[in-house]
């Protein structure tokens, strides 16, 4: 499935084994996978559900085609040594997205409640934007060092990202957490924007401090302590996302702004001292804001007995708290697949009602792909973060180190924050599955994050330019990425 | 860069690592409690989801189901439910199942796991899946005529009826009844009818099942008891041997007279003679000889103090174990604590119509497979022995000369050798309220064995207090019900 498209001249050179090839056509293979398994998955929910297949099954796999074609094309153009699983997985995720999400389209109940009906044709066109901002990525950005120029503009982005749903009149509050901002009919999640610019922002600036930060430190008790000067940045960020904790009311997103910052900090410093800082730190916030906000506390109790949960939101409990069935609902629905599933359509996810199609979709392909379907996606998943840091791994230049590190790493934790919360592992958080899960801001910042994550990768596979020819040079050992 | 970076790609290993364990401990080690959650609405949906077997009577169905709205595809209907009610139980949309319809719900949804095997075919050849049959023991005539003698007496009652030599239940009527197709589905119309039944909103309390659930003073009924203890503990050898008893009979231990009703031949009666006319003075005196213990024995052989399963639960029929000698005189004339289940009245005739041995009482005969292959069969079970042969065999011919010139008159059937017992008790306190009318009868064929004994209870709030007697209301029920039996015997 693969060919060399090298040029020859590229093996004339002294060095060695640097060519690697490009791998665009395994990529192209691949994709068609990507397409062909969720227009079968998308037929079968149409003959479990209505006893046919589905009228949109041809427009569904062309449009889907359509926008994987698109973003190979461009990657063959401007990125052609660029990783190639990542688009095909990415792909693969978003397109039984799509057929979950249409699934949950065709429940009587979750249209009776509005939660669902439309979302599958609104998803095919964020899908499409966040191909589009793909696009706009892959055949702008000619080099990812290029943004190291924004790092202080992209902490101002950050921040303003941040503090957006906290403004009054566009702030949404959606069952307690606060996450959203409301533009006309689209409602957008500004905090998946924001770890796409924070990342940048933390390797543009650790890049710079990271010798002042690792060097300048004291040993004690085996950690090397930084200088009170140095742990101002730490703080800063730490006091950050306690605040997104305490004014949105959003563990996911605290916990992965910190955890990324850590993450990004460890890599640049090599300091374990940071992590033990790190992890202190984020149990010292949670549990302290957890001591006095309620939204918080009954994500909590949820965790820890989501049958009482259960009753009490049953009971119609008037405690002055929000309680939600969803947590043990979510539960049932994966005690209900086992451990192959009741098959596409055939399982009732529809019953966890609220935000069973962006927050619980991860339920629903518990419910009806089993623990099988549930471990394949989680691979994939873990397939998306092994690509991301093999290519942090390859990269030349520490601030493509750092950034494909951070993001990499946040999706890493986003993934487990999600699909922790919704199998009852961590309280829940109100953050969704990369590419399944229904959203605009989600996909369309995935997508991103993607052409961002296949830039890097590709000037790190780029054959290097070939040096003048030394006669004394001695064969370098190049290892491979 | 490249160590930290190799330590943070082996803690995203471990991250997924650690959603790949909790899942598999949620899908594969919690998935079926998850799944078999009372909770958890798939249960429901899936009970609902295909139509459910029936529950057969004499190879006809008593059920059947209809569509509904909603995620709930089908409910059940039932034919002659209020009749059926005390056999079926109920199985709601909105209230779950009770009874036959909760035991057997594998069997008559599908889902039973001895049906796995067939289902996976079904799958496979894509045949949607249907729910087993549940046949029963019950006979259709004897239990129309069990509910309509209720019926038409018009107050609370209830029957049970039981084939001697095997225990199958033949009748099992409760009075006033309900009719579980009016709550069978999930609507706002069936949550009203559902309410309207209620014991709080329905002083007759309707949904009680009385011929299981319902503990009764047996009154004179319970001297059968007491003369198979009277015969088994070698107290008399025959019936026709003079008992040793004063009239009038002041109980041990207290300057309190028992009472009989009128003015009756019962000083040093024969056992035959005491219970044709059914003396207090006799019985009375036998359980105060015999003392507690041996009371108890002998109703605990009977069945007494135990639930039943049959496979629905009956209440255990109380004989208490600390009594005095006037507490026991009282009790072993069905008074004082002893109270007792039609279906245990009807097992104690049962036992003395089997010639001794008493057979486990049992209404569901067979589990089929949707294509009514049998999945199990229910096969008759000796319970116990409460009287040798022998003693059975005085004591039968005892209850004949009841019906035949006794209190028991009126269960007479032409050309029929009927054995039997009335009984009134009285209840509430000072005995205000009315008393309950009891008659335990069974009846015999041609080749000496019995095909069926009963026990009939009516509470009759509308007759005049002396009216009542087990002869006078109940037994003409009892008759019926043993006529429909022998009616389907010819």
């Amino acid at each position: 499935m693969s060919s060399t498209t090298n040029s020859p001249t590229h093996h004339t050179s002294t060095i060695g084994a640097i060519g690697a090839p490009s791998r665009r056509n395994t990529e192209l293979a691949l994709l068609a996978f990507a397409v062909v398994i969720p227009v079968f998955a998308y037929a079968n929910v149409g003959l479990a559900q209505h006893g046919e297949v589905p009228t949109g099954l041809l427009s569904y796999g062309l449009g889907l085609g359509l926008l994987a074609g698109v973003g190979h094309l461009v990657v063959r153009k401007f990125a052609p040594f660029a990783d190639p699983l990542l688009l095909p997985l990415a792909t693969l995720l978003n397109g039984l997205g799509l057929v979950a999400i249409w699934r949950l389209d065709q429940s009587e109940l979750l249209q009776s409640i509005h939660q669902a009906g439309n979302a599958a044709p609104r998803q095919l066109m964020y899908t499409a934007m966040g191909i589009a901002l793909f696009v706009v990525v892959m055949v702008f950005l000619k080099d990812h060092r290029v943004l190291q120029r924004y790092t202080y503009i992209s902490m101002a982005g950050a921040l303003v990202l941040l503090l957006l749903p906290l403004v009054p009149g566009l702030g949404l509050d959606v069952y307690g957490a606060k996450i959203w901002i409301q533009i006309g009919s689209f409602s957008i999640q500004p905090g998946e924007f924001a770890k796409i610019v924070l990342a940048i922002f933390f390797a543009g600036y650790l890049m710079v401090k990271r010798d002042a930060l690792a060097l300048a430190s004291r040993r004690f008790m085996g950690l090397y302590l930084p200088r009170g000067r140095d742990l101002g940045p730490i703080l800063v960020v730490w006091a950050i996302s306690i605040l997104i904790l305490v004014f949105e009311t959003d563990l996911g997103t605290s916990l992965l702004f910190f955890g990324m910052f850590v993450i990004m900090l460890y890599v640049a410093t090599e300091r374990t001292s940071w992590i033990v800082f790190g992890l202190l730190m984020s149990a010292v916030g949670a549990v302290g804001v957890a001591s006095f906000e309620p939204h918080i506390q009954t994500r909590v109790q949820a965790w820890l007995d989501p049958m009482r949960e259960y009753q009490l939101s049953r009971s119609g409990a008037t405690d002055g708290m929000v309680h939600s069935e969803q947590a043990m609902q979510a539960l049932w629905a994966f005690g209900s697949g086992g451990t192959l599933g009741t098959g596409w359509g055939q399982g009732h996810s529809e019953l966890i009602r609220f935000a069973a199609n962006s927050d619980f979709i991860l339920a629903t392909f518990g419910e009806e792909l089993g623990l099988a379907g549930i471990m394949a996606l989680l691979l994939l998943y873990a397939l998306i973060v092994e690509r991301g840091v093999r290519t942090a791994l390859a990269a030349r230049d520490p601030f493509g180190k750092l950034l494909a590190i951070g993001l990499s790493g946040a999706f890493a934790l986003q993934v487990f924050v999600v699909a922790g919360g919704v199998m009852g592992l961590i309280p829940l958080t109100g953050m969704t599955m990369p590419f399944l899960a229904y959203g605009g801001s989600s996909v369309i910042a995935n997508w991103a994050l993607i052409g961002i994550l296949l830039r890097i990768s590709d000037t790190a596979r780029r054959p290097a330019p070939a040096p003048a020819a030394n006669p004394d040079a001695e064969m370098t050992q190049v290892v491979r990425p | 860069m490249n160590k930290p970076l190799r330590r943070i790609a082996i803690f995203c290993g471990l991250l997924v690592l650690t959603l790949l364990l909790r899942d598999n401990w949620l899908q594969y080690v919690q998935a079926d409690t998850l799944k078999n959650d009372e909770n958890n609405r798939r249960v429901a949906i899936e009970r609902y989801a295909s139509p459910r077997g029936d529950i057969i009577v004499d190879g006809k169905a008593i059920t059947g189901h209809a569509t509904t709205k909603g995620d709930f595809k089908y409910k059940r209907t039932y034919k002659d439910g209020a009749m059926w009610a005390p056999v079926t139980g109920y199985v709601s949309q909105a209230y779950g199942a009770t009874q036959i319809e909760a035991i057997n719900d594998g069997i008559l949804t599908g889902n039973d796991d001895r049906l796995f095997f067939r289902n996976t075919l079904d799958m496979l050849t894509g045949k949607k899946r249907e729910g087993g049959n549940v046949v029963t023991t019950l006979n259709a005539a004897a239990q129309k005529a069990a509910y309509e003698g209720l019926a038409k007496r018009g107050g609370k009652g209830a029957v049970a009826a039981i084939e001697p030599s095997t225990g199958k239940i033949l009748a099992l009527a409760s009075y006033p009844s309900y009719d579980p197709s009016v709550f069978a589905g999930g609507s706002n119309a069936d949550g009203e009818a559902w309410n309207k039944l209620q014991k709080k909103n329905d002083k007759n309390d309707p949904m009680l099942n009385r011929a299981l659930r319902e503990v009764y003073p047996p009154g004179s009924t319970f001297k059968v008891v007491t003369a198979a203890a009277a015969l088994e503990n070698g107290l008399y050898s025959s019936a026709e041997e003079k008992t040793d008893s004063p009239l009038p009979w002041t109980m041990p231990g207290t300057t309190t007279e028992l009472p009989n009703e009128g003015n009756i031949p019962c000083e040093d009666a024969t056992l035959r003679e005491a219970l044709r006319v059914s003396c207090n003075t006799v019985f009375g005196k036998i359980g105060s000889d015999l003392g507690n213990e041996k009371m108890l024995d002998q109703a605990k052989k009977f069945g007494f103090t135990e639930e039943q399963f049959v496979p629905v639960r009956s209440s255990a029929s109380v004989f208490s174990d600390d009594m005095n000698q006037s507490q026991t005189a009282l009790s072993s004339i069905g008074q004082f604590n002893t109270a007792a289940t039609p279906l245990q009245m009807a097992m104690v005739t049962a036992a003395i119509a089997n010639n001794g041995t008493l057979m486990k009482p049992y209404m569901v005969d067979e589990l089929q497979a949707p294509s009514v292959d049998t999945i199990e069969k229910t096969d008759p079970q000796e319970m116990s022995k409460p009287l040798s042969a022998q003693n059975a065999q005085i004591l039968q011919s005892m209850m004949e000369t009841v019906v035949k010139d006794g209190t028991g008159a009126n269960a007479q059937i032409p050309g029929v050798t009927v054995g039997g017992k009335t009984g009134t008790a009285q209840h509430g306190v000072d005995n205000s309220e009315n008393p309950y009318a009891w008659f335990i009868s069974y009846a015999k064929g041609a080749d000496g064995s019995s095909p069926v004994a009963v026990a009939v209870v009516v509470e009759d709030e509308a007759a005049v207090r002396d009216d009542i007697s087990g002869g006078g209301l109940a037994a003409p029920i009892a008759k019926s019900v043993m006529q429909a039996v022998l009616n389907g015997k010819r």
